[in-house]
Parts: C-alpha cells; structure tokens; sequence
C-alpha cells in the first residue's frame, strides 16, 4: 500500500540531506485520518515546533518520526535514511515525553543511563556520561532520588537528560511543558532554547501553545484536522498568515470575508487584521479608516482589548495601549489601519 | 456519638427540614464519625471472629495432647512444636508440601503471565471480556467436582493416556511416569498429576493481580523504554518484569498459601502421603489431637511471614 514518490525536497549531490524529511506521509486511524499528505523537511541543527490544536496530526507526526507509528503512505527519512522498516530502539532519535514517562522503579542517575544501559556502555562510563548531563540541566545532587520524589519541573529535566545523553541525531518533544505552571514554563522555555544553541541536536517540537511555538522556534509547521496549513519563521507565520486558520490560531486575528473586505477596502479579497495593528480615534494618519461602536471592553493588563461593531457590518477587535483611557462601550470610534495590515488570505489549505 | 450529638445545638440544623436531611449534614460535618461508622462492623469481624479465630488457633498449638488418655492438657507448653520438630515424618510432610506450593507457585506464574500479558496489553473490548470470563469460569463450578474431573482426566485408563496411546505417544507417558518421586503408576496418583490439578485450580488467582499490575504498567513508560534503544527483551526485563512483580508476588502469596492449606487434592490426586493440609484434618478430626493440628497449621503462616520479608527485601513492594 506504501507509494513511494520522489521526496519534495530531494537533496543535490554533495549537500547534506535533511535531519528529518516527511514526503507525502498519510496515516489513518479507523474513520479519522489522522494525518493526510504531509510534507516537510527539517534542517540539521533547527528548532522546528509543530503547533495546532488537540487532534491535528501534530502528535501523531511526532510518533512516526520516533518509529511508534508507521505511516500508511509516504515515507520518512531521517538524515537521508529511510525510516520505513526501522523499529524505534533502531532509530538514533529520542523523545521526552508529554507525561515524561520516567521509570517510577529506578533512581534519577539510572534513569538518565538507561540508554546507555541498553547499548551495553559499562556501569562507570554510563554513570559519568549521566552525572555530567544531569549537572547540565541543573539536576546534579539528585541522582539518587526516585521520579516520585521529584517536582514536575525536576522531571521535566530529568526526562530531557535522559534522551540528550544518547546523542540523538533529533531530539523530539511532545508538549514537555504542557504539565508545568506559568512561570516555570517561561523559565523553562529560555532554558530549552539554550540548551539547544549549546548541543547543537536538531529539535522538533510539538505544542498546541502558540506563544512557546513562536518565540522557541526557528520554524514552525501550523497543523489543523491533519494537514499542514503553513511553515515558515515565527515572523513569516505570524505577519503573512496563509490561511484563516493560522491568522485566528496564531495570535489574535479579525478574518473579514471577501465581502467584507470589499466594504471596506475595495478589493474583493479575504483577509485577516491584526488587532494590534488598529489604531483608535487617529492616533496615527491611517490609510484606510471606519467608523463604529464599542460593544465591549476587556482589560488585559499591557493593552485592552475592544470589541467594535462597525457601520460597515463587521465586528473588528481592537487592542490598544492600557495607558490610555479606553473608551467605554457604547461610544462611538473611529478605527484607521495601514493597507500593509491587510494580509490576504488563501481560502483553503495550500497543496 | 452521643457525645457528639450533645454539643450540637445548632439553630440552622432545627431549621432544616426533615430528619435524613439533618443526619447527612451532620455526618458531612463530622466526617471521622462517618468514616468510624462504616468501619465498625468490618473492624469488628476482623478483630473478634478473624484475628481471634487466629488467636486461639495460636493458643491451642501450645496446648499439650495427653496420648493416654485422649485428652488436650491445658497447659502452656511447646510439646507439640517438639512433636512437630522432630519427628523425621513430620519434617517431609512440611518439605513435601513447601517444595509442592513452590512448583506450583512457579508453574502458575510461567502458565499465568503470558496470558495476563495478553490481557493487560493486546486484548481490548470484547476479546478482553471474553478473556475475564476464560479465566473465571471454573470459579463458578464446584471446586471437588473439577477436582474429581481432573482424576478421571488424569486416571490410567483416563483421557490423558488414551490422549497419549491416540498421538503413539504412549512410551513418552511411559518414560514421564518412571521419573523418580514425581512418576507413578498413573498420573493419577503421582506428584506430577497432583501439580497439574493444584496448578490449574489456583491459576485465576496467579493471572488476576499480575493483570493488574499488567494494566497500571503506561504505554509511555514501555514506548520511552524502546525510544531510548531498548530492543523488545530489554524492556521487558528492565521495565515491564519488575512492574509487574508486585502483582507477580500477590499472585504467588494465593498460589503458594492456598496449595500450602489445601487437603483435598492431595487426598482425591496423588498417593498416600501426607501433606499438611491432611494432617492438620486426621489430627484434629480422627486423632483429636488439636494442639499438633494447631502446631502444623502455624507453620504455612510462619512460612508465608519468611515468603513476604524475603519479597520485601528483594524489592518486590518498591513500585507499589
């Protein structure tokens, strides 16, 4: 059932293949199909985040990539190699798991060797290779404690040293932060970053958190219902949305319709507006403009956000600076917003 | 309770309507006299008929039997251990039935955990239903008539043999027959049969606690185990086998106290003699005398207190 097709981005001569390389890769489970046609190749050495929501293939690429799925189409080639008849514990990849899956029986330190355990590396030489990767992640002193007796951060580390110390060519990451609070979150996203400038491993990353996927990666892949809705930098993804998903997943988005745009603007194309490119009552000369009512006021701290129902039709969300005052609901504003905020939108999924 | 009932003029409470409605909130309030109430009849039949049961059970075995006249002497002493202890038959009936609860023991947990590794890991919906059902229906039948079943299975003109005559195999029986202690005439009345029948009847009691240990294993843990290089085997011994063993241990403390207590298969299966389970009956029924039926009856539970340190020492506790 497998048809091999060329890889899109079969690699020249003497350039070095792709870390990890999809072509065309379906999978289907039972009625849902998981994943359909997806095709992308990611780069030695890159952090590339695989972002949408529950259920949009993001997972399941990251278990065919690591061997725990084999895909029904397509192929999968890892530094050049295909993946097809490679189980798992053949393939040099490693994953920190989503609830970290540490082994609840061992210690920390046999934890973190267990790989090395398993490739036959001798009791002193594992033990040393693990001590140094648990000082890496700032664990060292609690090699002799059991998963249980740890905080979920701790854990966090534990599992990342536990795949970094088999050096693998990729590095795989099932929303490892998915299970911590805010804060350490955010602290933990600086160091992840870190730590992968300083290995040097390709990391794939998958998250249905927008914020982690745009300021962790050098890439990132928008998946939505199994397919893939747009790679490209944070900036790219993030600035020039392909699609109504990507504008309204990532960040905060006004999706107007080809007709409300051309009420607007007077080109007859679907688009998106960024709220925060919105400026209220001409606080800046703006090249397009309109007029209409607050219908509601939310205050998010930095900024506020409001929620405009214009003459024209549509509803327009607003975000303002906090430090001023925000108008109230039921006022009447003006809304002004440079041509360049209008980013066009495709009306379906790219091939 | 009354006493607790005493300081509770509470206005609110007269308020409330009706008498369950009160007594809930109270009880929801007081949760400790909740959680006593329940407790009290279990911890009553534990206390009072279980563990005292247990204690005159203890107190008899240091009783001495008077072989004159038939009579119990009530007197604390350690005549019947002494009887017990050194008496060369009575230390090959406790070594007979200790070295017999152990094959069995081992010989369930072999059968037992490929099956309950099926159950816990491959079977889902209804194959699993139909598995539970596999191992629990011959629970539900009378445990002397599958006893009596496995005789006429195992007899000399029995299925087995006219099995093995049918297949030309009947030099192979043969030749397991004349196997030295475990052989016989038939498997009917050898060790060998009496291990099959004690194995199959306490094998529900192996497969239940290792499925369950089975089932608490993650998916996570096994996938994590492979994603860090371990070939199938790998994983298996360091990761699956030692967090399944607390249920392997559960399950060999039933296999191995029920085979250590029992009496009849080796009266219905097997030759004349003894294990301990016979004795503790021809001794307390026939003979009358107590105290030594009490002395033989302590020794499974000494040897299930040394069985449980050692599995304790040996980790078997540590994944619980």
């Amino acid at each position: 059932m497998i048809t091999r097709q060329a890889p899109s981005a079969t690699t020249a001569g003497g350039a070095a293949a792709p870390a990890v390389l999809l072509a065309e890769v379906s999978r289907q489970f039972g009625e849902v199909r998981a994943l359909d046609r997806v095709s992308f190749a990611v780069e030695d050495g890159e952090f590339f985040a695989m972002l949408g929501p529950s259920g949009s293939g993001k997972t399941t690429c990251l278990r065919l990539i690591a061997g725990f799925e084999t895909p029904d189409q397509g192929t999968i080639q890892i530094h050049g190699r295909p993946m097809a008849a490679v189980p798992p514990y053949d393939r040099n990849v490693n994953t920190v798991f989503q609830d970290y899956a540490l082994f609840p029986h061992m210690s920390v330190l046999d934890n973190v060797a267990y790989g090395l355990m398993v490739k036959g590396v001798g009791r002193a030489e594992r033990h040393r290779r693990a001590g140094a990767m648990l000082e890496l992640v700032a664990l060292a002193g609690l090699e002799a404690r059991r998963p249980a007796a740890l905080s979920g951060g701790q854990r966090q580390r534990v599992a990342l040293a536990r795949a970094l110390v088999n050096e693998p060519e990729v590095l795989l990451l099932d929303e490892p932060l998915g299970a911590l609070d805010l804060k350490l979150r955010q602290q933990m996203q600086t160091e992840l970053k870190a730590l992968q400038r300083k290995v040097g491993i390709t990391f794939i990353y998958v998250t249905h958190d927008q914020e982690e996927a745009l300021g962790m990666s050098d890439r990132l892949a928008v998946f939505n219902a199994g397919r893939i809705q747009q790679i490209g930098t944070p900036r790219v993804v993030y600035e020039q949305p392909a699609t109504a998903f990507v504008a309204s997943f990532v960040g905060a988005a006004n999706i107007l319709s080809a007709e409300q745009a051309e009420a607007l603007t007077g080109q007859r194309q679907s688009c998106a507006l960024r709220p925060e490119r919105i400026r209220l009552n001409g606080a800046a000369p703006a090249e397009l403009q309109a007029e209409g009512t607050v219908l509601d006021v939310q205050y998010h701290g930095a900024s506020t956000r409001l929620r405009v129902a214009l003459d024209a039709g549509p509803e327009l969300l607003v975000d303002c600076p906090s430090e001023r005052e925000p108008a109230a609901p039921g006022a009447r504003v003006s809304l002004g917003w440079p041509r360049s905020a209008l980013q066009p939108l495709s009306p379906e999924t790219p091939g | 309770m009354s006493e607790a009932l005493a300081r509770r003029p509470n206005p609110a409470l007269a308020a409330a309507p009706g008498l369950t409605r009160r007594l809930s909130s109270f009880l929801y309030r007081h949760g400790g006299l909740l959680t006593l109430l329940l407790l009290l009849p279990p911890l009553l039949w534990l206390g009072v008929v279980y563990l005292g049961a247990l204690f005159a059970l203890l107190i008899q075995s240091f009783f001495s039997f008077d072989g004159f006249t038939g009579q119990i002497v009530h007197e604390l002493s350690l005549a019947s251990y002494q009887e017990l202890l050194t008496s060369k038959a009575n230390l090959d009936i406790i070594l007979r039935t200790m070295t017999m609860a152990m094959a069995v023991t081992i010989g369930a947990a072999l059968i037992g955990f490929p099956i309950a590794y099926f159950m816990a890991r491959y079977a889902s919906g209804r194959v699993k239903a139909l598995c539970y059902l596999a191992v629990m229906l011959p629970l539900w039948s009378s445990y002397l008539v599958r006893v009596y079943a496995w005789k006429l299975l195992l007899a000399k003109e029995g299925i087995l043999s006219w099995l093995f005559a049918k297949l030309h195999l009947t030099w192979l029986l043969e030749r397991i027959l004349a196997t030295p202690v475990i052989g016989g005439p038939s498997l009917s009345v050898s060790y060998l049969g009496m291990f099959l029948v004690f194995t199959y009847i306490w094998l529900p009691f192996m497969i239940l606690p290792i499925q369950a240990a089975l089932e608490r294993v993650p998916r996570s843990l096994i996938e994590a185990s492979a994603d860090l290089g371990a070939r199938p085997v790998a994983t298996f011994r360091n990761v699956i086998l030692p967090l399944a063993f607390p249920g392997v241990v559960a399950g060999s403390i039933f296999t191995f106290s029920l085979t250590l207590g029992d009496y009849i298969i080796p009266y219905i299966i097997g030759n004349s003699r003894f294990f301990i389970g016979q004795v503790v009956y021809v001794q307390q029924g026939t003979a009358g005398n107590i105290p030594l039926a009490a002395a033989f009856s302590v020794v499974p539970i000494v040897i299930m207190a040394i069985y449980l340190a050692a599995a304790k020492r040996l980790g078997a506790f540590d994944a619980l």
